[in-house]
């Protein structure tokens, strides 16, 4: 475990909440990402695991609180005149930084396998096409892919979809890789092949927050298990300690579900 | 009655400098309106509600004038306000009017087709503005609505044989000049015709093999 005291934590949230409505969907929530860990985001249907990830990457503006990325703050920034939203420009430059995968892939069906992952690289990062052709080709032969390049989404399968998906992701270096339910939309056949990708990711010192309900995952690749339920953090732990004796009844009802 | 397809023949020349000028007129203007259109849709699709307001009405109120009026005002009527344009500038500046309302209206309508979830993660991915619609947004509009955008240039083709009245030397123009030099009304509209067919047939088959493609891109959306 990184001594907290010395390393800047690679994402933190202080007292995050939005509001849809009068509906509090997040409800100050904290959470401290350090590099290399992998973090999973355990809870039930509507508890604002979706929300949350999204207001990370300012997809969804916080209606309050702090985001921090490498200790400099999302979304907003310092003038002289004080603190004001930042620029569609500004945070395009954020999110490039943060990577996301998405429970529906959602793939650009315009391009093929290599072109999703090359796109953004080129084009936002403005990286030379070359050396981003290359890299990409490394990525798809690291998901398994290699044979897929020249292919058009409409005919990969769920499995193959997600993980071009996250090869898309990976090919922007970020800093922290955000997957929300990445498997929840494959035929269970397909779960495998994706999880097997993201296991050796956290392996390899990724660092990411997960949105999952494959159990099984989360114990063998989270460093901790984030509880929330309601838009709060009502429980977070280390995987085994999560798992092996959950402190609220709450986690011990949503676990129970999972060991039927 | 013997057709004189040798004055045609004869003739050959100023037929062909009418269609090409058809065809550049409407090759130039169509691809003017798209660029224009999209800039539209960008304005369609902004979150300023005025600005979105403001380019809807133009749109709208685009469409509801007839070509010929629109020729007519901008060649007659303009200069009485003080704009003067000489015929072939009055001539692609009509064409580039007339269409764009109906670029911008078919781009939002492809817009509007596009799944769910294509901008999101574009903009996850640090896409915005301009470069969000050309790389992302376009593209797969385009392949949406190709056909239609087909459709239109078709259209466009046939509306500006209207440019005649303002002595614009396109097919019809032509067409019509040689048939009322020789008295050969029959002939001289019967290649007209033919001419205008071809050039449609051309747009169709180019619309056919772009949908082969668009097709591949495409399988599991159908
Ligand atoms: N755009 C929105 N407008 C209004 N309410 C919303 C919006 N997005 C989400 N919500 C509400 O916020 C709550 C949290 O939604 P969220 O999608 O974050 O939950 P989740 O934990 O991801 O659920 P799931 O496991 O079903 O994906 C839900 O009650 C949802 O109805
Ligand atoms: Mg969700």
């Amino acid at each position: 475990m990184p001594d907290d005291t010395q390393v800047v934590p690679a994402l933190e949230l202080r007292g995050v909440s939005k509001l849809f409505g009068d509906h509090e969907v997040l409800a100050r929530i904290d959470l401290r990402v350090m590099p290399g860990e992998t973090v999973c985001l355990l809870g039930p249907s509507g508890s604002g695991k979706t929300t949350l990830l999204r207001c990370i990457n300012w997809l969804e503006t916080p209606d309050g609180g702090v985001i921090l990325l490498r200790g400099k703050r999302v979304g907003v920034r310092q003038t002289h005149d004080g603190i004001l939203p930042m620029h569609d420009r500004e945070l395009a430059a954020i999110r490039t930084r943060i990577g996301m995968v998405f429970q529906h892939f959602n793939l650009w069906p315009h391009l093929t396998a290599l072109g999703n992952v090359i796109e953004s690289p080129i084009h936002v990062l403005r990286r030379p096409r070359r050396e981003v052709v290359h890299e990409a080709e490394y990525l798809l032969e690291k998901v398994g892919l290699s044979d897929k390049r020249d292919v058009y989404p409409a005919y990969l399968s769920g499995g193959q979809m997600q993980r071009v998906a996250i090869a898309r992701a990976l090919a922007m270096r970020p800093e922290v890789l955000l997957f929300d339910e990445p498997t929840s939309a494959l035929d269970p056949e397909l779960v495998g092949e994706v999880l097997t990708v993201m296991k050796d990711l956290a392996h390899e010192g990724m660092t990411m927050i997960v949105v999952t309900h494959e159990m099984q995952f989360a114990r063998d690749a989270a460093s901790r298990i984030v509880f929330l339920d309601k838009g709060r953090v009502i429980e977070e732990a280390a995987a085994d300690e999560f798992f092996e004796r959950p402190k609220t009844e709450r986690s011990r009802q949503f676990l129970e579900r999972y060991n039927r | 009655m013997t057709l004189r397809m040798d004055v045609i023949w004869h003739n050959a020349p100023e037929f062909l400098s009418g269609l090409a000028n058809t065809i550049w007129l409407c090759g130039v203007s169509m691809l003017l309106s798209l660029v224009l259109g999209a800039l539209f849709l960008g304005v369609l699709t902004s979150r300023r509600r005025q600005l979105r307001v403001a380019a809807q009405t133009f749109v709208d109120a685009g469409r509801c004038v007839p070509f010929l009026l629109l020729t007519y005002i901008v060649y007659f009527a303009l200069p009485a306000v003080g704009i003067v344009l000489d015929k072939w500038t009055a001539a692609l500046g009509t064409l580039v009017l007339y269409n764009t309302a109906y670029m911008a209206e078919i781009l939002r309508a492809g817009w509007l087709s596009l799944p769910s979830g294509q901008t999101q993660s574009a903009r996850a991915f640090g896409y915005s503005g301009f470069l969000l619609l050309r790389r992302i947004i376009l593209p797969q509009i385009l392949i949406a609505v190709g056909p239609v955008i087909g459709n239109q240039l078709i259209q466009l083709i046939k509306d500006s044989a209207f440019l005649s009245i303002i002595t614009i030397p396109e097919l019809t123009f032509v067409a019509n000049e040689v048939q009322s030099y020789y008295f050969i009304p029959f002939e001289s509209f019967l290649v007209a015709t033919l001419m205008y067919w071809l050039l449609c047939s051309g747009i169709e088959w180019l619309v056919r093999r772009g949908e082969k493609w668009a097709s591949l891109v495409r399988r599991n959306h159908a």
